[in-house]
C-alpha cells in the first residue's frame, strides 16, 4: 500500500494520469450533465408547492455539494502535504481551490436566485447563507496566502494550513439547518435510505452531482498538469511530458 | 412539457434560466482558465529548460 502511496505522490506518474484520465472525467461529464439538465428541466414534474422555481436545484444543489466536497478534498490534500511533505498534495490544493471558488460562488447566486420567489429576498443572514459566504471568504484567503509569499513554498505551508484550519466550517454548513433555525429547508436527499424527493426529480439531482464530480476531475486534471509542471520545471522529466 | 412551457418555467423563467446560465458559464470559464493555466505552465517550463540549456553551453 505504502508503495502505491508513494507511487502517487511522484510528480511525472501524477501528470501522466492526469493527462490521461482528462477526456475520459470530460466526455462522461458532458454526458451526464447533458441528462441531468434535460431530464430534470424538461422532464421532471413541477413541484406542488414551489412549482418550477424548484428546478434551480438541478444547479445550485450539485455546486453546493461539490464547494463542501472540494474543500474537503483541498484541507486533506494539504494536511497530507504538511504531515508527509508531498509536494503533489500542496499541488492538488492550488489546483482545486479557484475550481471550489467558482463553484461556492455558484451556489451562493443561484441559491439567491431561488430565494427570492421562495422567501421574497435575494438575501438573508441565514446559517446556511453565512456559513457557505464564510466558505467562499475561505477559499479567497487560501489563494491570496499561497500567492502572497515570494517562496512558492512557504505560501504552500500557509495555504494548507489555513485550509486545514478552515475545514471545520465544512461541518457546520453541513449541520447548520439542524443546529439552527434557518430559512433553508433541511436535508432532501441524504436522508438515509428514505430521501424526500420523488424519483422522476431525484435522478436528474444524482446525475447532476456525478456530472459534476466528473467536472471537477477534468478540470481538476488540466490544473494537476499546470502546478506539476511549475513545481518541477527543473526536473529532466519535464522535457520529455513538454514534447509530448 | 411543451416548447411554450418550457421556456415560461411556470411564470419562474426569470429565475431559472440565469441559473442554468451562469452555471453554463461558471463550467466554460472554469475549462478555459484550467486549459489557460496548463499552457502557460508549459511555456514557463520551456523557458525555464531553454535558459538552461543555453547556461549548460
Amino acid at each position: 500500500m505504502w508503495t502505491w502511496f508513494y507511487k502517487l505522490a511522484s510528480p511525472p506518474y501524477v501528470y501522466g494520469v492526469a493527462a490521461a484520465l482528462m477526456p475520459w472525467f470530460l466526455g462522461l461529464a458532458v454526458l451526464t450533465i447533458g441528462y441531468g439538465l434535460i431530464a430534470g428541466l424538461g422532464f421532471a414534474p413541477p413541484d406542488y408547492q414551489q412549482g418550477d422555481a424548484f428546478r434551480i436545484i438541478y444547479v445550485h444543489v450539485p455546486s453546493a455539494w461539490m464547494s463542501e466536497f472540494i474543500y474537503t478534498t483541498m484541507a486533506l490534500a494539504g494536511g497530507i502535504a504538511l504531515i508527509w511533505r508531498i509536494k503533489v498534495g500542496h499541488a492538488v490544493a492550488a489546483a482545486s481551490a479557484p475550481i471550489g471558488a467558482s463553484l461556492t460562488l455558484l451556489a451562493l447566486v443561484t441559491g439567491s436566485m431561488w430565494g427570492k420567489p421562495m422567501w421574497g429576498t435575494y438575501w438573508a443572514w441565514d446559517p446556511r447563507l453565512t456559513s457557505e459566504l464564510i466558505l467562499l471568504f475561505l477559499y479567497v484567503g487560501v489563494m491570496s496566502l499561497r500567492s502572497a509569499f515570494e517562496d512558492p513554498a512557504r505560501g504552500d505551508r500557509a495555504a494548507a494550513l489555513l485550509a486545514v484550519v478552515g475545514a471545520v466550517n465544512v461541518p457546520i454548513i453541513h449541520y447548520s439547518v439542524v443546529w439552527w433555525n434557518s430559512l433553508h429547508q433541511g436535508a432532501t436527499v441524504a436522508k438515509l435510505g428514505k430521501p424526500s424527493i420523488a424519483g422522476s426529480m431525484l435522478w436528474p439531482l444524482l446525475s447532476m452531482f456525478v456530472g459534476f464530480m466528473l467536472f471537477y476531475g477534468a478540470v481538476l486534471c488540466l490544473r494537476l498538469q499546470g502546478e506539476v509542471l511549475n513545481r518541477e520545471r527543473q526536473s529532466a522529466w519535464v522535457r520529455e511530458a513538454i514534447k509530448s | 412539457m411543451s416548447g411554450g412551457s418550457f421556456w415560461y418555467m411556470g411564470g419562474y423563467a426569470r429565475y431559472v434560466w440565469p441559473c442554468v446560465g451562469f452555471a453554463c458559464v461558471v463550467l466554460a470559464w472554469n475549462l478555459w482558465s484550467a486549459r489557460r493555466h496548463l499552457a502557460a505552465a508549459k511555456v514557463r517550463a520551456a523557458r525555464a529548460l531553454a535558459m538552461a540549456a543555453s547556461e549548460a553551453r
